[in-house]
């Protein structure tokens, strides 16, 4: 056996390391579709209107406000990040990690309320 | 990852905070009017400055999702800079290539 | 000579207080203490060692060492918190271990007592060093004069941006804690690491040095600060309560303008 792997315990700033590392291998299987989708419209309008009557389906519609949290929540981390290494140090990351979840989770429900 | 992609990425990034931020409004505001295929198209045809948008937005987020991807392929994975750099490249390729056509597919009058 | 340990009782100062940590390990007379043995492969091994009040980690494996296997290996020096020799990994996270209070990290009078990770074990609990000072090398974290003795002494004021920018990162003793605790180290075999980077800002930061240009090559190349995700564990962990994330996005800072200059 070789000498196991103790987890470390896992802190915020782990947690919004791997959130933006997810999301943006996410995002980046994601966009090829969405470009694809969009191409549709080479083809006409037809093509495209029946793509966003299928995507009428709750479950659809659950999953395009889980791209926007993804989208947001990459962008925040993101901003977090350039701020880190743009600007002097700044005590108070675990904070501003938690804030961009939250902030991204909180504008995600309210495009959710609005497609339902 | 060296200094060359470092600033491309970061750069790239940048760029995009804003389009993205205007691209979530415009979700927000489709997703209120509840608009068709017609009526979204009806306002991306011809239109320059929507062509200019979603052109360097494209542009933009290939350049960063491939610096990205090979981030993670080179930490996550058993492939070194080399060949991490060639997927990464490729991916990044289709994603010019995808996204070009999908700009002009709504963009064209 | 076998040392008989007896556990001692300790009255409680508050009798109508409600049962403290230190009030339940009066009920506890030993720690279950597993240690890595052997190399890249190997096994935990279990020691039963009388608890103590008032016992360090560092106190546990000499205990173990000294009185139940002699054919244990580790490494320690000054036993004080200034050497840095002692680092282990305990409980999932690299530590100080004449600095860790057993009360502290026992749970349930368990520990779980390892080699720093990132780096080739050679026995035991000790780690070897050589990658981590070899990587220190590769950062040029080594002060390369620019003037002789005939010169004039270099006036360096210290409440000047670069000497506050320097000392704010100088403390660093090389223990490894910080290059342990690192995912980056852990995923990504070319890179420096937080400590070598960390010497790197200060001699960046130093006018008297004359090897910058080399410098700002070594740490923009692949596996140089770029690497760095900010994870801040680096940060978190370090014992002198240095920062190497703030150390790393200055040079982050540096290379870019020098690149966006053409100076790299």
């Amino acid at each position: 056996m070789t000498v196991r792997h103790l987890s470390q315990r896992r802190n915020v700033l782990w947690i919004a390391a791997l959130v933006h590392r997810l999301s943006g291998l996410a995002l980046a299987i994601f966009l090829p579709v969405h470009f694809l989708t969009l191409g549709l419209a080479i083809h006409g309008e037809a093509p495209l209107e029946s793509f966003l009557r299928w995507s009428d389906q709750p479950l659809v519609k659950l999953a395009e406000s889980g791209l926007v949290f993804l989208l947001l929540v990459h962008m925040l981390g993101g901003l977090r990040l350039l701020v880190i290494e743009n600007l002097p140090w700044r005590d108070g990351q675990k904070e501003l990690a938690t804030i961009a979840a939250g902030l991204s989770a909180v504008i995600a429900l309210i495009l959710l309320t609005r497609l339902f | 990852m060296n200094v060359r992609l470092y600033v491309w990425q970061r750069l790239t990034a940048a760029l995009m905070v804003p389009l993205v931020l205007a691209h979530v409004a415009v979700i927000f505001y489709a997703s209120r009017k509840g608009m068709t295929a017609a009526d979204i198209l009806a306002r991306t045809r011809g239109s320059i400055a929507w062509a200019s948008f979603y052109g360097a937005f494209v542009i933009a987020v290939a350049i960063h999702a491939a610096i990205g991807v090979r981030n993670v392929l080179t930490e996550w994975s058993p492939l070194k800079d080399r060949s991490a750099g060639i997927f990464a490249s490729a991916f990044g390729a289709l994603l010019l290539l995808l996204g070009a056509r999908a700009v002009v597919a709504v963009v064209l009058p | 000579m076998r040392l008989h340990v007896r556990p001692r009782r300790r009255r409680p100062k508050n009798p109508g207080k409600e049962a403290t940590k230190e009030s339940m390990s009066d009920t506890r007379s030993e720690l279950t203490v597993s240690l890595w043995r052997g190399a890249q492969q190997g096994r935990y091994e279990t020691y039963k060692v009388p608890w103590r009040e008032n016992q360090t980690v560092l106190d546990v494996v000499t205990f173990v060492q000294r009185h139940l296997d002699p054919t244990l290996s580790y490494r320690f020096a000054c036993r004080v918190g200034m050497c840095g020799s002692c680092a282990m990994t305990v409980n999932g996270r690299p530590r100080w271990t004449c600095r860790t209070h057993v009360s502290s990290v026992a749970k349930d009078g368990r520990l779980d007592i390892g080699p720093l990770e990132n780096l080739p074990i050679i026995k035991d609990l000790a780690a070897d060093m050589q990658p981590f000072f070899d990587k220190w090398q590769q950062a040029k974290g080594a002060f390369v004069p620019s003037q002789t003795r005939n010169d004039e002494i270099e006036r360096i004021r210290p409440d000047s941006a670069a000497r506050i920018a320097a000392d704010a990162a100088i403390e660093c003793i090389n223990c490894g804690i910080c290059y342990a605790a690192c995912d980056t180290v852990r995923w990504n075999s070319d890179y420096l690491g937080p400590a070598a980077l960390n010497r790197a800002w200060t001699l960046v930061n130093d006018v008297r040095d004359g090897a910058n240009a080399v410098r700002l090559q070594a740490v923009a190349a692949s596996g140089g600060c770029h690497a760095c995700h900010s994870h801040q564990s680096c940060q978190e962990l370090c014992p002198q309560r240095l920062n190497p994330t703030a150390s790393i996005a200055g040079l982050k800072r540096r290379t870019m303008w020098a690149y966006l200059k053409g100076e790299l």
